[in-house]
Protein backbone atom coordinates (compact mmCIF):
# COMPACT_ATOMS: atom_id res chain seq x y z
CA UNK A 1 0.00 0.00 0.00
CA UNK A 2 2.95 2.63 0.59
CA UNK A 3 4.29 1.19 -2.92
CA UNK A 4 0.67 2.19 -4.58
CA UNK A 5 0.98 5.71 -2.31
CA UNK A 6 4.08 6.49 -4.16
CA UNK A 7 3.22 5.37 -7.57
CA UNK A 8 -0.08 7.34 -7.55
CA UNK A 9 1.76 10.40 -5.32
CA UNK A 10 -0.82 10.09 -2.32
CA UNK A 11 -0.04 11.14 1.13
CA UNK A 12 -2.51 9.32 3.56
CA UNK A 13 -4.00 5.91 3.16
CA UNK A 14 -7.12 4.02 4.96
CA UNK A 15 -7.62 0.68 6.02
CA UNK A 16 -10.85 -0.08 5.60
CA UNK A 17 -11.83 -3.45 7.13
CA UNK A 18 -15.25 -4.77 8.89
CA UNK A 19 -15.32 -4.90 12.76
CA UNK A 20 -16.20 -7.87 13.19
CA UNK A 21 -13.43 -9.30 11.83
CA UNK A 22 -11.27 -8.39 15.27
CA UNK A 23 -7.90 -10.32 14.36
CA UNK A 24 -7.46 -8.53 11.06
CA UNK A 25 -8.21 -5.39 12.77
CA UNK A 26 -5.12 -6.18 15.30
CA UNK A 27 -2.58 -8.07 12.44
CA UNK A 28 -2.96 -4.35 10.70
CA UNK A 29 -2.65 -2.27 13.99
CA UNK A 30 0.53 -4.24 14.35
CA UNK A 31 1.71 -4.16 10.80
CA UNK A 32 1.10 0.02 10.97
CA UNK A 33 2.83 0.53 14.38
CA UNK A 34 6.34 -1.81 12.89
CA UNK A 35 6.10 0.45 10.18
CA UNK A 36 5.90 3.72 11.75
CA UNK A 37 8.91 2.03 13.73
CA UNK A 38 11.18 1.32 11.30
CA UNK A 39 10.44 4.57 9.71
CA UNK A 40 8.46 2.67 6.53
CA UNK A 41 5.62 5.22 7.23
CA UNK A 42 5.53 8.73 8.34
CA UNK A 43 7.71 11.82 7.26
CA UNK A 44 10.32 11.26 4.59
CA UNK A 45 9.94 7.63 4.86
CA UNK A 46 13.79 6.09 4.18
CA UNK A 47 14.93 9.12 3.32
CA UNK A 48 13.20 9.43 -0.29
CA UNK A 49 11.18 12.86 0.59
CA UNK A 50 8.58 10.85 0.15
CA UNK A 51 5.65 10.95 3.30
CA UNK A 52 3.07 8.53 3.95
CA UNK A 53 -0.01 8.02 6.86
CA UNK A 54 -2.00 5.00 6.92
CA UNK A 55 -4.90 5.10 9.25
CA UNK A 56 -7.63 2.01 9.92
CA UNK A 57 -11.58 2.61 9.49
CA UNK A 58 -14.04 0.22 10.73
CA UNK A 59 -16.79 -0.95 8.92
CA UNK A 60 -20.06 -1.28 10.52
CA UNK A 61 -22.01 -4.16 9.07
CA UNK A 62 -22.90 -2.80 6.52
CA UNK A 63 -22.81 -5.01 2.76
CA UNK A 64 -22.94 -2.01 0.49
CA UNK A 65 -19.63 -0.06 1.83
CA UNK A 66 -17.97 -2.39 -0.03
CA UNK A 67 -18.77 -0.65 -3.06
CA UNK A 68 -16.01 1.94 -3.92
CA UNK A 69 -18.31 5.53 -3.40
CA UNK A 70 -19.69 4.18 -0.93
CA UNK A 71 -16.96 2.91 1.38
CA UNK A 72 -15.98 6.96 0.55
CA UNK A 73 -18.81 7.69 2.48
CA UNK A 74 -18.60 5.21 5.19
CA UNK A 75 -14.87 6.55 6.16
CA UNK A 76 -16.00 10.14 6.21
CA UNK A 77 -18.19 9.24 8.59
CA UNK A 78 -21.59 9.25 7.15
CA UNK A 79 -24.21 6.72 5.55
CA UNK A 80 -22.60 4.22 3.34
CA UNK A 81 -24.56 5.08 0.22
CA UNK A 82 -22.78 5.20 -3.40
CA UNK A 83 -22.57 8.26 -5.14
CA UNK A 84 -23.03 8.70 -8.58
CA UNK A 85 -20.50 8.69 -11.05
CA UNK A 86 -18.66 10.34 -12.92
CA UNK A 87 -16.84 12.50 -11.23
CA UNK A 88 -15.17 8.52 -10.36
CA UNK A 89 -12.79 8.74 -7.20
CA UNK A 90 -9.73 9.18 -9.67
CA UNK A 91 -10.60 12.22 -9.96
CA UNK A 92 -12.57 13.59 -7.13
CA UNK A 93 -13.34 10.79 -4.01
CA UNK A 94 -12.37 11.34 -0.61
CA UNK A 95 -13.56 14.55 0.58
CA UNK A 96 -13.12 15.18 -3.10
CA UNK A 97 -9.56 14.63 -3.08
CA UNK A 98 -8.10 11.90 -5.81
CA UNK A 99 -9.01 9.40 -4.82
CA UNK A 100 -7.62 5.06 -5.55
CA UNK A 101 -9.71 2.46 -3.97
CA UNK A 102 -8.05 -1.14 -4.20
CA UNK A 103 -8.82 -4.70 -2.45
CA UNK A 104 -6.30 -6.19 -0.44
CA UNK A 105 -6.08 -9.19 -2.46
CA UNK A 106 -4.67 -6.75 -5.15
CA UNK A 107 -1.92 -4.86 -3.09
CA UNK A 108 -0.91 -7.51 -2.01
CA UNK A 109 0.19 -8.95 -5.25
CA UNK A 110 2.18 -5.35 -5.68
CA UNK A 111 4.66 -6.96 -3.71
CA UNK A 112 5.59 -10.09 -5.49
CA UNK A 113 5.17 -7.89 -8.97
CA UNK A 114 8.21 -5.95 -7.35
CA UNK A 115 9.75 -9.04 -6.15
CA UNK A 116 9.69 -11.22 -8.82
CA UNK A 117 8.99 -8.79 -11.86
CA UNK A 118 5.59 -8.21 -14.01
CA UNK A 119 6.62 -11.47 -16.70
CA UNK A 120 6.33 -13.69 -13.95
CA UNK A 121 2.62 -12.72 -13.20
CA UNK A 122 1.97 -12.19 -16.66
CA UNK A 123 3.06 -15.91 -17.22
CA UNK A 124 0.07 -17.27 -14.94
CA UNK A 125 -3.36 -17.12 -15.86
CA UNK A 126 -5.56 -16.80 -19.12
CA UNK A 127 -5.21 -14.17 -21.77
CA UNK A 128 -7.06 -11.95 -20.08
CA UNK A 129 -6.58 -12.61 -16.36
CA UNK A 130 -3.79 -13.02 -15.02
CA UNK A 131 -1.97 -14.09 -12.03
CA UNK A 132 -3.70 -16.46 -9.20
CA UNK A 133 -7.09 -15.62 -7.35
CA UNK A 134 -7.90 -16.83 -3.90
CA UNK A 135 -11.60 -18.32 -3.37
CA UNK A 136 -13.84 -19.54 -0.12
CA UNK A 137 -14.73 -22.82 -1.37
CA UNK A 138 -17.44 -24.08 1.05
CA UNK A 139 -20.94 -25.23 0.59
CA UNK A 140 -21.65 -28.81 0.15
CA UNK A 141 -17.81 -30.24 -0.56
CA UNK A 142 -15.69 -32.50 1.92
CA UNK A 143 -12.82 -29.57 2.04
CA UNK A 144 -13.98 -26.31 2.79
CA UNK A 145 -11.64 -23.34 2.88
CA UNK A 146 -9.62 -21.13 1.38
CA UNK A 147 -7.47 -22.18 -1.44
CA UNK A 148 -5.04 -19.73 -4.06
CA UNK A 149 -5.60 -21.21 -7.93
CA UNK A 150 -4.08 -19.43 -10.82
CA UNK A 151 -6.61 -18.06 -12.87
CA UNK A 152 -7.58 -20.69 -16.08
CA UNK A 153 -8.56 -23.60 -13.73
CA UNK A 154 -11.17 -25.19 -14.40
CA UNK A 155 -14.61 -25.21 -11.96
CA UNK A 156 -14.56 -28.71 -11.89
CA UNK A 157 -10.18 -28.82 -11.04
CA UNK A 158 -11.49 -26.95 -7.85
CA UNK A 159 -14.32 -28.62 -6.82
CA UNK A 160 -13.46 -32.36 -7.26
CA UNK A 161 -9.88 -32.39 -7.28
CA UNK A 162 -8.81 -29.47 -4.28
CA UNK A 163 -11.98 -29.31 -2.46
CA UNK A 164 -12.64 -33.39 -2.45
CA UNK A 165 -15.79 -33.37 -4.15
CA UNK A 166 -19.51 -33.42 -3.15
CA UNK A 167 -20.18 -34.10 0.51
CA UNK A 168 -21.48 -37.38 1.62
CA UNK A 169 -20.73 -38.64 -2.60
CA UNK A 170 -24.29 -36.67 -3.45
CA UNK A 171 -24.41 -35.46 -6.99
CA UNK A 172 -23.51 -32.03 -7.79
CA UNK A 173 -26.28 -29.69 -9.16
CA UNK A 174 -24.48 -26.23 -9.57
CA UNK A 175 -21.71 -24.19 -8.65
CA UNK A 176 -22.43 -20.32 -7.37
CA UNK A 177 -19.33 -17.80 -7.36
CA UNK A 178 -18.74 -14.06 -6.72
CA UNK A 179 -20.90 -13.69 -3.55
CA UNK A 180 -24.74 -12.99 -3.41
CA UNK A 181 -24.53 -11.57 -6.73
CA UNK A 182 -23.18 -13.72 -8.58
CA UNK A 183 -24.15 -16.24 -10.65
CA UNK A 184 -25.36 -19.85 -10.46
CA UNK A 185 -23.35 -22.09 -12.80
CA UNK A 186 -24.57 -25.76 -13.48
CA UNK A 187 -22.95 -29.30 -13.45
CA UNK A 188 -23.10 -29.39 -17.38
CA UNK A 189 -20.68 -25.77 -17.07
CA UNK A 190 -18.43 -27.12 -14.98
CA UNK A 191 -15.27 -26.93 -17.30
CA UNK A 192 -15.72 -23.21 -17.47
CA UNK A 193 -12.13 -21.49 -16.80
CA UNK A 194 -12.13 -19.38 -13.41
CA UNK A 195 -11.18 -16.28 -15.18
CA UNK A 196 -13.68 -12.79 -15.21
CA UNK A 197 -14.25 -13.22 -18.44
CA UNK A 198 -15.03 -17.31 -18.92
CA UNK A 199 -17.17 -16.43 -15.93
CA UNK A 200 -19.03 -13.29 -17.49
CA UNK A 201 -19.47 -15.56 -20.19
CA UNK A 202 -21.96 -18.02 -18.28
CA UNK A 203 -23.56 -15.30 -16.64
CA UNK A 204 -21.57 -15.39 -13.09
CA UNK A 205 -18.55 -13.00 -11.59
CA UNK A 206 -15.36 -13.34 -9.71
CA UNK A 207 -16.86 -10.85 -7.43
CA UNK A 208 -15.66 -11.39 -3.81
CA UNK A 209 -13.97 -15.15 -4.85
CA UNK A 210 -16.57 -17.04 -2.90
CA UNK A 211 -17.07 -20.63 -4.18
CA UNK A 212 -20.56 -22.40 -3.14
CA UNK A 213 -20.85 -26.18 -4.13
CA UNK A 214 -24.80 -27.16 -3.73
CA UNK A 215 -26.11 -30.34 -4.22
CA UNK A 216 -29.47 -32.18 -5.28
CA UNK A 217 -31.01 -31.31 -2.30
CA UNK A 218 -30.58 -27.72 -3.20
CA UNK A 219 -33.49 -25.63 -4.44
CA UNK A 220 -32.99 -23.36 -7.50
CA UNK A 221 -35.48 -21.30 -6.44
CA UNK A 222 -34.65 -21.10 -2.78
CA UNK A 223 -30.55 -20.40 -3.47
CA UNK A 224 -32.08 -17.00 -5.53
CA UNK A 225 -34.22 -16.32 -3.26
CA UNK A 226 -32.03 -15.79 -0.25
CA UNK A 227 -29.46 -14.28 -2.23
CA UNK A 228 -32.23 -11.82 -3.55
CA UNK A 229 -33.27 -11.55 0.36
CA UNK A 230 -29.77 -10.21 1.13
CA UNK A 231 -29.47 -7.75 -1.69
CA UNK A 232 -32.73 -6.40 -0.24
CA UNK A 233 -31.88 -5.92 2.65
CA UNK A 234 -28.82 -4.37 2.43
CA UNK A 235 -29.47 -2.43 -0.50
CA UNK A 236 -28.86 1.39 0.83
CA UNK A 237 -32.57 2.33 -0.43
CA UNK A 238 -30.70 5.74 -2.39
CA UNK A 239 -31.58 4.70 -5.96
CA UNK A 240 -35.12 3.44 -6.65
CA UNK A 241 -34.29 0.55 -9.34
CA UNK A 242 -32.52 -1.46 -6.67
CA UNK A 243 -34.29 -0.54 -3.45
CA UNK A 244 -38.11 -0.87 -5.41
CA UNK A 245 -36.88 -3.42 -7.84
CA UNK A 246 -35.40 -5.80 -5.47
CA UNK A 247 -38.12 -5.53 -3.04
CA UNK A 248 -40.86 -6.09 -6.03
CA UNK A 249 -38.60 -9.24 -7.11
CA UNK A 250 -38.36 -10.97 -4.24
CA UNK A 251 -42.04 -10.68 -3.08
CA UNK A 252 -42.49 -12.63 -6.77
CA UNK A 253 -40.25 -15.51 -6.10
CA UNK A 254 -41.54 -15.58 -2.32
CA UNK A 255 -45.07 -16.17 -4.22
CA UNK A 256 -43.32 -18.83 -6.23
CA UNK A 257 -41.87 -20.66 -2.85
CA UNK A 258 -45.34 -20.77 -1.52
CA UNK A 259 -46.87 -22.23 -4.28
CA UNK A 260 -49.07 -19.02 -5.75
CA UNK A 261 -46.90 -18.50 -8.72
CA UNK A 262 -48.29 -17.66 -12.10
CA UNK A 263 -46.30 -18.22 -15.64
CA UNK A 264 -46.53 -14.43 -16.01
CA UNK A 265 -44.28 -13.63 -12.98
CA UNK A 266 -41.29 -15.07 -14.56
CA UNK A 267 -41.97 -12.49 -17.35
CA UNK A 268 -42.07 -9.87 -14.91
CA UNK A 269 -39.09 -11.12 -12.95
CA UNK A 270 -37.07 -10.36 -16.08
CA UNK A 271 -38.55 -7.41 -16.73
CA UNK A 272 -37.72 -6.20 -13.41
CA UNK A 273 -34.05 -7.60 -13.65
CA UNK A 274 -33.31 -5.45 -16.77
CA UNK A 275 -34.24 -2.53 -15.31
CA UNK A 276 -32.24 -3.06 -12.18
CA UNK A 277 -29.19 -4.13 -13.96
CA UNK A 278 -29.52 -0.64 -16.73
CA UNK A 279 -30.33 1.71 -14.15
CA UNK A 280 -29.06 1.01 -10.38
CA UNK A 281 -26.63 3.44 -9.57
CA UNK A 282 -23.95 0.87 -8.24
CA UNK A 283 -22.96 -2.81 -8.84
CA UNK A 284 -24.99 -3.95 -5.95
CA UNK A 285 -28.13 -3.20 -7.54
CA UNK A 286 -26.79 -4.08 -10.97
CA UNK A 287 -25.61 -7.80 -10.19
CA UNK A 288 -28.54 -8.35 -7.40
CA UNK A 289 -30.41 -9.99 -9.91
CA UNK A 290 -27.91 -12.37 -11.11
CA UNK A 291 -28.53 -15.50 -9.31
CA UNK A 292 -32.57 -15.08 -10.43
CA UNK A 293 -31.42 -15.02 -13.75
CA UNK A 294 -28.69 -17.40 -13.94
CA UNK A 295 -31.12 -20.00 -12.53
CA UNK A 296 -34.18 -18.87 -14.09
CA UNK A 297 -31.50 -19.51 -17.71
CA UNK A 298 -30.36 -22.75 -16.36
CA UNK A 299 -33.04 -24.70 -14.09
CA UNK A 300 -36.07 -23.37 -16.43
CA UNK A 301 -37.57 -26.90 -15.49
CA UNK A 302 -37.32 -26.17 -11.56
CA UNK A 303 -39.36 -22.92 -11.76
CA UNK A 304 -41.89 -24.66 -13.75
CA UNK A 305 -42.11 -27.65 -11.37
CA UNK A 306 -42.88 -24.78 -8.57
CA UNK A 307 -44.81 -22.39 -10.92
CA UNK A 308 -46.67 -25.05 -12.53
CA UNK A 309 -46.63 -28.43 -10.13
CA UNK A 310 -46.84 -26.43 -7.14
CA UNK A 311 -43.89 -29.11 -5.95
CA UNK A 312 -40.10 -28.16 -4.94
CA UNK A 313 -38.26 -31.22 -5.58
CA UNK A 314 -35.72 -30.42 -3.07
CA UNK A 315 -38.34 -30.12 -0.47
CA UNK A 316 -36.90 -26.87 0.53
CA UNK A 317 -39.88 -24.47 -0.15
CA UNK A 318 -41.55 -25.73 2.78
CA UNK A 319 -44.99 -24.29 2.09
CA UNK A 320 -45.48 -26.77 -0.78
CA UNK A 321 -43.88 -29.69 1.12
CA UNK A 322 -46.38 -32.37 2.33
CA UNK A 323 -45.21 -35.17 4.84
CA UNK A 324 -46.74 -38.45 4.82
CA UNK A 325 -46.40 -41.74 6.09
CA UNK A 326 -44.72 -44.44 4.70
CA UNK A 327 -46.77 -47.72 6.30
CA UNK A 328 -44.51 -50.27 4.59
CA UNK A 329 -41.39 -48.95 6.21
CA UNK A 330 -42.81 -47.63 9.42
CA UNK A 331 -42.26 -49.65 12.98
CA UNK A 332 -45.17 -47.65 14.85
CA UNK A 333 -42.27 -46.77 16.97
CA UNK A 334 -44.23 -43.46 17.91
CA UNK A 335 -41.53 -41.21 18.14
CA UNK A 336 -42.82 -39.33 15.59
CA UNK A 337 -46.17 -38.42 17.27
CA UNK A 338 -44.56 -38.02 20.73
CA UNK A 339 -42.41 -34.92 18.56
CA UNK A 340 -44.31 -33.62 16.47
CA UNK A 341 -44.74 -29.95 18.21
CA UNK A 342 -48.53 -29.83 16.78
CA UNK A 343 -50.15 -33.11 17.65
CA UNK A 344 -50.47 -33.51 13.57
CA UNK A 345 -49.42 -37.03 13.68
CA UNK A 346 -52.32 -39.61 15.31
CA UNK A 347 -53.54 -43.05 15.15
CA UNK A 348 -52.93 -46.66 16.29
CA UNK A 349 -50.07 -49.55 16.37
CA UNK A 350 -52.94 -51.16 14.36
CA UNK A 351 -54.58 -48.96 11.94
CA UNK A 352 -51.01 -46.89 11.32
CA UNK A 353 -50.43 -43.57 11.95
CA UNK A 354 -51.26 -40.53 9.82
CA UNK A 355 -49.91 -36.83 9.07
CA UNK A 356 -53.16 -34.35 9.34
CA UNK A 357 -52.17 -32.00 6.50
CA UNK A 358 -54.21 -29.19 7.90
CA UNK A 359 -52.84 -28.80 11.38
CA UNK A 360 -49.35 -29.78 9.94
CA UNK A 361 -46.97 -26.71 10.06
CA UNK A 362 -44.56 -28.38 7.68
CA UNK A 363 -41.74 -27.72 10.43
CA UNK A 364 -39.85 -31.32 9.53
CA UNK A 365 -39.30 -32.83 12.68
CA UNK A 366 -41.14 -35.82 12.00
CA UNK A 367 -38.76 -36.52 9.01
CA UNK A 368 -35.96 -35.56 11.06
CA UNK A 369 -36.70 -37.96 14.29
CA UNK A 370 -37.61 -40.95 12.22
CA UNK A 371 -35.41 -43.77 11.72
CA UNK A 372 -36.18 -45.70 9.72
CA UNK A 373 -36.97 -43.49 6.56
CA UNK A 374 -40.89 -43.53 7.21
CA UNK A 375 -41.86 -40.30 6.50
CA UNK A 376 -42.19 -39.19 2.99
CA UNK A 377 -41.28 -35.35 1.88
CA UNK A 378 -43.01 -34.46 -1.15
CA UNK B 1 -3.66 2.95 28.22
CA UNK B 2 -6.45 4.60 27.89
CA UNK B 3 -9.37 2.71 30.54
CA UNK B 4 -12.39 2.43 28.20
CA UNK B 5 -14.24 -0.05 29.66
CA UNK B 6 -13.08 -1.35 33.22
CA UNK B 7 -16.74 -1.93 34.49
CA UNK B 8 -17.75 -3.43 31.37
CA UNK B 9 -19.19 -6.54 31.48
CA UNK B 10 -20.91 -6.75 27.80
CA UNK B 11 -18.37 -6.48 25.14
CA UNK B 12 -18.32 -7.82 21.68
CA UNK B 13 -14.56 -9.47 20.66
CA UNK B 14 -13.71 -6.63 18.96
CA UNK B 15 -14.53 -4.79 21.57
CA UNK B 16 -11.90 -6.30 23.71
CA UNK B 17 -9.11 -5.29 20.99
CA UNK B 18 -10.33 -1.79 20.73
CA UNK B 19 -9.70 -1.66 24.26
CA UNK B 20 -6.29 -2.21 24.44
CA UNK B 21 -5.12 -1.36 20.48
CA UNK B 22 -7.61 1.34 19.22
CA UNK B 23 -7.86 3.46 22.25
CA UNK B 24 -4.77 3.50 23.19
CA UNK B 25 -2.89 4.89 20.01
CA UNK B 26 -4.35 7.96 19.91
CA UNK B 27 -5.41 8.98 23.50
CA UNK B 28 -3.87 10.93 26.37
CA UNK B 29 -2.77 8.72 29.34
CA UNK B 30 -5.77 7.89 31.26
CA UNK B 31 -8.05 10.14 30.25
CA UNK B 32 -11.01 7.56 31.20
CA UNK B 33 -9.83 6.62 34.76
CA UNK B 34 -12.94 5.19 36.61
CA UNK B 35 -14.48 7.68 38.14
CA UNK B 36 -16.94 7.05 41.41
CA UNK B 37 -19.81 8.85 39.66
CA UNK B 38 -21.32 7.19 36.90
CA UNK B 39 -22.73 10.28 35.31
CA UNK B 40 -19.42 12.34 35.95
CA UNK B 41 -17.72 9.10 34.71
CA UNK B 42 -19.94 9.23 31.64
CA UNK B 43 -19.31 12.56 31.18
CA UNK B 44 -15.66 12.11 31.46
CA UNK B 45 -15.44 9.18 29.01
CA UNK B 46 -17.34 10.97 26.24
CA UNK B 47 -15.15 14.21 26.37
CA UNK B 48 -12.23 11.62 26.06
CA UNK B 49 -13.64 10.70 23.24
CA UNK B 50 -14.56 13.78 21.63
CA UNK B 51 -10.69 14.70 22.38
CA UNK B 52 -9.66 11.74 20.64
CA UNK B 53 -11.39 11.65 17.33
CA UNK B 54 -12.01 15.88 17.37
CA UNK B 55 -9.58 16.48 14.87
CA UNK B 56 -9.55 13.67 12.64
CA UNK B 57 -12.16 14.56 9.90
CA UNK B 58 -14.80 11.87 9.28
CA UNK B 59 -14.70 9.70 12.49
CA UNK B 60 -18.22 9.92 13.98
CA UNK B 61 -17.97 6.21 13.03
CA UNK B 62 -14.90 5.43 14.87
CA UNK B 63 -15.94 7.48 18.04
CA UNK B 64 -19.73 5.14 17.96
CA UNK B 65 -17.70 1.93 17.63
CA UNK B 66 -15.99 3.30 21.31
CA UNK B 67 -18.97 4.31 22.45
CA UNK B 68 -20.70 0.82 21.56
CA UNK B 69 -17.50 -1.17 22.78
CA UNK B 70 -18.21 0.58 26.40
CA UNK B 71 -21.57 -0.11 26.62
CA UNK B 72 -22.82 -3.14 24.47
CA UNK B 73 -25.16 -0.15 22.26
CA UNK B 74 -25.34 3.37 22.24
CA UNK B 75 -27.29 4.83 24.69
CA UNK B 76 -29.55 7.91 23.53
CA UNK B 77 -28.10 10.37 26.35
CA UNK B 78 -24.43 9.53 25.27
CA UNK B 79 -24.93 10.00 21.39
CA UNK B 80 -26.70 13.35 23.32
CA UNK B 81 -23.54 14.04 24.60
CA UNK B 82 -21.21 12.93 22.28
CA UNK B 83 -23.12 15.04 19.35
CA UNK B 84 -22.53 18.04 21.64
CA UNK B 85 -19.27 17.32 22.27
CA UNK B 86 -18.18 16.70 18.55
CA UNK B 87 -20.40 19.37 16.94
CA UNK B 88 -22.78 17.25 14.86
CA UNK B 89 -26.20 17.26 14.94
CA UNK B 90 -28.07 14.25 17.23
CA UNK B 91 -29.51 13.35 13.85
CA UNK B 92 -26.65 12.53 11.77
CA UNK B 93 -25.33 10.19 14.71
CA UNK B 94 -29.04 8.30 14.31
CA UNK B 95 -28.90 8.10 10.77
CA UNK B 96 -25.81 6.82 10.82
CA UNK B 97 -26.52 4.10 13.74
CA UNK B 98 -29.40 3.02 11.69
CA UNK B 99 -27.94 2.50 8.81
CA UNK B 100 -25.23 0.14 9.93
CA UNK B 101 -25.63 -3.20 11.48
CA UNK B 102 -23.07 -3.18 13.89
CA UNK B 103 -24.60 -0.33 15.84
CA UNK B 104 -27.52 -1.58 18.29
CA UNK B 105 -29.95 1.24 20.06
CA UNK B 106 -31.09 -0.96 23.05
CA UNK B 107 -28.95 -2.88 25.43
CA UNK B 108 -28.02 -6.28 25.02
CA UNK B 109 -28.56 -9.64 26.39
CA UNK B 110 -26.43 -11.14 28.76
CA UNK B 111 -25.67 -13.89 26.33
CA UNK B 112 -26.04 -12.44 23.04
CA UNK B 113 -26.52 -15.79 20.25
CA UNK B 114 -25.34 -14.83 16.78
CA UNK B 115 -26.14 -17.39 14.29
CA UNK B 116 -24.53 -16.76 11.25
CA UNK B 117 -26.36 -16.68 7.97
CA UNK B 118 -23.95 -16.65 5.39
CA UNK B 119 -24.40 -18.48 2.74
CA UNK B 120 -22.45 -21.95 3.38
CA UNK B 121 -24.16 -21.82 5.97
CA UNK B 122 -27.45 -21.42 5.01
CA UNK B 123 -26.64 -24.01 2.71
CA UNK B 124 -26.19 -26.19 5.75
CA UNK B 125 -29.17 -25.78 8.18
CA UNK B 126 -28.18 -22.23 9.84
CA UNK B 127 -32.62 -21.47 9.21
CA UNK B 128 -33.45 -24.66 11.76
CA UNK B 129 -30.90 -23.02 14.27
CA UNK B 130 -32.52 -20.34 14.31
CA UNK B 131 -36.22 -21.74 14.40
CA UNK B 132 -35.19 -23.69 17.28
CA UNK B 133 -33.61 -20.90 19.02
CA UNK B 134 -36.39 -18.82 17.95
CA UNK B 135 -38.94 -21.32 19.70
CA UNK B 136 -36.97 -21.91 22.69
CA UNK B 137 -36.43 -18.39 23.70
CA UNK B 138 -39.29 -17.64 22.90
CA UNK B 139 -38.45 -14.65 20.92
CA UNK B 140 -37.57 -13.29 17.45
CA UNK B 141 -34.55 -12.17 15.55
CA UNK B 142 -32.95 -9.15 17.25
CA UNK B 143 -34.91 -9.50 20.12
CA UNK B 144 -33.91 -9.87 24.00
CA UNK B 145 -35.85 -12.81 26.58
CA UNK B 146 -38.35 -10.99 29.19
CA UNK B 147 -34.86 -11.76 31.90
CA UNK B 148 -32.73 -10.11 29.64
CA UNK B 149 -30.46 -13.03 29.90
CA UNK B 150 -30.74 -13.96 25.93
CA UNK B 151 -30.55 -12.24 22.77
CA UNK B 152 -31.04 -13.69 19.74
CA UNK B 153 -29.24 -11.91 16.13
CA UNK B 154 -29.05 -13.30 13.03
CA UNK B 155 -25.28 -11.94 11.71
CA UNK B 156 -23.58 -11.86 8.18
CA UNK B 157 -20.68 -14.36 7.95
CA UNK B 158 -18.47 -14.84 11.15
CA UNK B 159 -15.94 -15.42 8.69
CA UNK B 160 -15.43 -19.37 8.96
CA UNK B 161 -17.82 -21.09 6.75
CA UNK B 162 -15.74 -24.18 6.95
CA UNK B 163 -17.22 -24.86 10.61
CA UNK B 164 -20.45 -24.04 8.61
CA UNK B 165 -23.49 -24.07 10.71
CA UNK B 166 -21.98 -21.84 13.07
CA UNK B 167 -23.46 -20.07 15.98
CA UNK B 168 -21.77 -17.72 18.48
CA UNK B 169 -22.72 -17.57 22.52
CA UNK B 170 -21.14 -14.31 24.04
CA UNK B 171 -19.87 -15.14 27.81
CA UNK B 172 -17.76 -12.88 29.54
CA UNK B 173 -14.52 -13.54 27.89
CA UNK B 174 -15.33 -12.84 24.78
CA UNK B 175 -17.72 -14.58 22.05
CA UNK B 176 -17.62 -18.52 22.32
CA UNK B 177 -17.92 -20.27 18.92
CA UNK B 178 -20.10 -23.34 18.32
CA UNK B 179 -19.66 -25.09 15.33
CA UNK B 180 -20.81 -27.53 12.77
CA UNK B 181 -24.18 -27.39 14.97
CA UNK B 182 -26.80 -29.56 14.36
CA UNK B 183 -30.38 -28.76 15.62
CA UNK B 184 -30.72 -30.64 18.54
CA UNK B 185 -27.27 -29.22 19.92
CA UNK B 186 -28.92 -26.16 19.71
CA UNK B 187 -31.03 -27.00 23.02
CA UNK B 188 -27.98 -28.36 24.88
CA UNK B 189 -25.91 -24.88 24.40
CA UNK B 190 -29.03 -22.55 25.55
CA UNK B 191 -29.87 -25.01 28.47
CA UNK B 192 -25.83 -24.52 29.31
CA UNK B 193 -26.52 -20.99 29.36
CA UNK B 194 -29.67 -20.74 31.67
CA UNK B 195 -30.81 -21.34 35.22
CA UNK B 196 -31.65 -24.97 35.33
CA UNK B 197 -35.01 -25.49 34.59
CA UNK B 198 -35.62 -22.44 32.95
CA UNK B 199 -36.06 -23.74 29.31
CA UNK B 200 -38.54 -26.24 28.34
CA UNK B 201 -39.18 -26.59 25.06
CA UNK B 202 -42.37 -24.57 23.64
Amino acid sequence: MILAGFAIGAQRGFFYIRAEYPLAIKRIEKAIEQAYERGLLGNNILGSGFSFDLEIRLGAGAFVCGEETALIESIEGKRGTPRSRPPFPADKGLWNHPTIINNVETLATVAQIIYRGGEWLAAIGTEKSKGTKVFAITGKVKNSGLVEIPMGMTIGEVVFGIAGGVLGGRKLMAVQTGGPSGGVIPLKLIDTKISYEHLAEVGSIMGSGGLIVMDEDDCMVDIPRFYLRFCVEESCGKCAPCRIGGFQMLQILDRIAEGKGVESDLKQMQRIAQGMQKASLCALGQTAPNPVLSTMKYFPEEYRQHVEDKKCRAGKCTKMVQYTIDQTHCKKCKLCVVNCPVGAISGSREAGYVVDQVKCIKCGTCYEVCKFKAIVRK
Amino acid sequence: MGVVCLNCKFFSVFAKHARTSLTENSMGKNTLTKADNPAENQDKMIAGLADKWRDKKGSLIMALHDVQSHYGYVPRDVARKLAHQLDVPLARIYEVITFYNYFKLTPPGKHRISVCLGTACYLKGAPELIAEVESLLGIKEGQTTSDGLFQMDVVRCLGCCGLAPVMTVSEEEGNKVYAKLSRKQVAEIIAKYSKPGAIEKK
